[in-house]
């Protein structure tokens, strides 16, 4: 597939590009050692950079145009997938994928942005930006999952909910309020992973759920760094200050007990290897699972609850008698 | 649940008012150069083009409650700055100006007092408040007020005046939505009545969790009020934005609102609700069951269901 390089992959594309002049006709043995030596150093580089992506360097990471989306991610974690549309009010939001499937035999209910691939698909998508519809459908199907006592899985990678004219004539705002308040009390297993963008009340409309995983190179915010710069500092170029200053990492989420766990990802990325992603993240999905089912309905709802009550805690001072 | 007995109205705190400032006063609405005076007698309501000029979370208060009597509760929060965060300020430098300047902890007040003669309790936000955003306390402090309203099975009031999450706080902002709307999830299932009074501006993660989840949600006139802020969407579709839109009016035509009323008649319609709400309902005759008679604390509480411990 025709990959989109990174400004800070560029030493990698070049190595890449070494090795590839060195692939042709005709072979010796010193060509041999040589592309050996030279992709030894590109896994090595490649160890290296990923190791240490700056938040910004990670923004970029998780918006790449090549990263697992909700299908493929159904496509590798679940088998028998039925789709559902339309939320019955209004209309059918492709930006967000809803379905019936089974995860390893077992029949569970599956939520997701889908942003589009290719040109055409991105604009059917609208860019994984749902609209009212896209989340009054996800609350439809959960309700369902919840009647017949089905796990939900969420998987979150959007920019955030559509901005536009008539998302909030038909009422965003209240689309996303009401699925957060209804996710609350939910009485089936709800495992959210983050696998892309978390942005904003666009993806929080999907994840209040038992355990929250982030993917290594995902990120989750309140704010666009690109939206944060252009209101703080009027000016959208100060971005990669503002993905600095908004903590929106998985390790800096997991620090302010936002997020339960942090999935690795294949060296280089999600987007370099969809399946070995899927494999990954499947483990995790498995024993997130379990511990939510070891939960009676009720239990798990006060669970919930508790979970999403001690956010911020970190961030509150307490100073009686003022 | 002792305390809306009381005889004694509650204690009015400090006085920390924010009308108006100066002898005269452009309303941002019509630019009209009106007389200061004028418009504090009028309830900050421009008297040419019927504005309703934004009020302090304790001129709110004020507004609302019986006689203006209230009692401040749960203070002695604040945020840490848990990201130190800084943009062409100190985070940290924001917090204690603000503070200052409202005589608040943070961005909301919490207080109870009566609506004709109802006990209730009121969430208000403070704009002056590093634009009323919602962080950790807010969040915190809104919590904690729907969950006494639940405790105490109290009608629950929030008036809304916010831009939304606060980006100083990063994800920990966001995750108020959750929080706050969990509870009123546990408030609704408590049969807890929960009017929203949407003011100018409600935007953002405001208007997308608790402003949205009232029984009923009042607007007052023309007031902003949406998920994307009008600058945000004009940049995305890039059009111009029809006239009106996102104001109450607008919202209310589009379903999106249970009604707008004017602040002169907001006491009145409140107590007409709360009333609606929490009024003890005699059996059909015939039941044959023996019920008191209607006392005042009876009536003025939401009925308790026998299930709920
Ligand atoms: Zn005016």
């Amino acid at each position: 597939m025709g990959m989109d390089i990174l400004d800070f992959e560029a030493p990698l594309a070049a190595l890449q590009k070494e090795i590839e002049s060195l692939t042709g006709y005709p072979a010796d043995a010193g060509k041999e050692r040589e592309i050996a030596r030279l992709s030894t150093k590109l896994d090595e580089m490649r160890r290296e950079i990923y190791s240490k992506l700056t938040p910004w360097q990670t923004v970029q990471v998780a918006r790449h145009s090549q990263r697992p989306y909700v299908l493929d991610f159904i496509e590798h974690l679940f088998t028998g997938f039925v789709e559902i549309q339309g939320d019955r009010r209004f209309g059918e939001d492709p930006a967000i994928v809803t379905g019936m499937a089974w995860f390893h035999d077992k029949p569970v209910a599956v939520i997701g942005h889908q942003k589009g691939r290719d040109t055409k698909q991105k604009i059917r998508r609208n860019f994984g930006m749902a609209r009212p519809e896209g989340y009054r459908k996800a609350l439809r199907v959960m309700r369902m999952a919840d009647k017949f006592e089905r796990p939900i899985f969420c998987f979150v990678d959007t920019p955030g909910a559509y901005p536009g004219i008539e998302a909030e004539e038909r009422g965003q705002a209240e689309a996303i309020a009401v699925n957060i308040r209804e996710m609350a009390r939910i009485r089936v297993p709800i495992i959210v992973a983050v696998t892309g963008e978390g942005g904003s009340g666009g993806a929080l409309a999907v994840a209040v759920g038992d355990e929250i995983l982030i993917m290594e190179h995902s990120i989750y915010s309140v704010i666009s760094p690109e939206g944060c710069a252009a209101i703080l500092w009027k000016d959208a170029g100060r971005a990669e200050e503002a993905a600095d200053g908004l903590k929106l990492t998985a390790t800096d989420l997991l620090e302010l007990g936002l997020v339960d766990r942090i999935v690795p990802e294949p060296v280089g990325g999600a987007h370099t290897a969809h399946r070995q992603t899927a494999q990954m993240l499947n483990k995790y999905l498995v024993e997130a699972l379990e511990r939510s089912e070891r939960f009676s309905p009720e239990e798990r709802v006060e669970a919930r609850y508790q979970k999403f009550r001690r956010m911020g805690e970190v961030g509150l001072e307490v100073r009686n008698g003022s | 649940m002792s305390w809306f007995k009381k005889e004694k109205a509650p204690l009015a705190p400090i006085q920390h008012s924010r009308m108006p400032e100066g002898l005269w006063t452009k309303c941002k609405e019509c630019s009209e150069i009106l007389y200061t005076k004028e418009i504090v007698k009028n309830l900050n309501v421009c008297p040419k083009c019927n504005y309703h000029i934004g009020l302090s979370a304790v001129e709110r208060a004020k507004s609302i409650f019986d006689d203006e009597r209230f009692e401040e509760i749960e203070t002695g929060l604040f945020s840490n700055d848990p990201l130190s965060f800084s943009d062409t300020k100190n985070y940290g430098d924001r917090l204690s100006r603000s503070k200052k300047s409202t005589g608040l902890d943070d961005a909301v007040l919490i207080a109870r007092g009566c609506i004709d003669g109802i006990p209730v309790v009121l969430a208000a936000m403070e704009y002056g408040f590093i634009g009323g955003s919602m962080g950790v306390v807010v969040g915190e402090k809104i919590t904690r007020a729907v969950e006494l309203a639940l405790e105490e099975r109290v009608p629950l009031i929030i008036v809304s005046r916010s831009g939304g999450a606060r980006m100083q706080e990063g994800a920990i902002s966001l995750m108020q939505m959750a929080k706050i709307s969990a509870a009123l999830a546990r408030l609704d299932d408590g049969k807890v009545p929960y009017i929203s009074i949407l003011t100018d501006p409600t935007t953002g993660g405001v208007t997308a969790s608790f402003a949205m989840l009232g029984d009923v949600n009042i607007a007052e006139p023309k007031a902003l009020i949406g998920f994307a802020g009008p600058r945000v969407i004009e940049q995305t579709i890039r059009q111009a934005l029809p006239p009106g839109f996102q104001r109450s009016e607008y919202l209310l035509e589009h379903g999106m609102l249970d009604m707008i009323v004017e602040r002169k008649d907001m006491r009145k319609t409140l107590g007409r609700m709360l009333r609606f709400f929490t009024q003890s309902v005699k059996p059909a005759t015939g039941s044959g069951s023996s019920t008191e008679t209607d006392s005042s604390t009876s009536r003025s509480r939401v009925q308790k269901e026998e299930s709920v411990s």
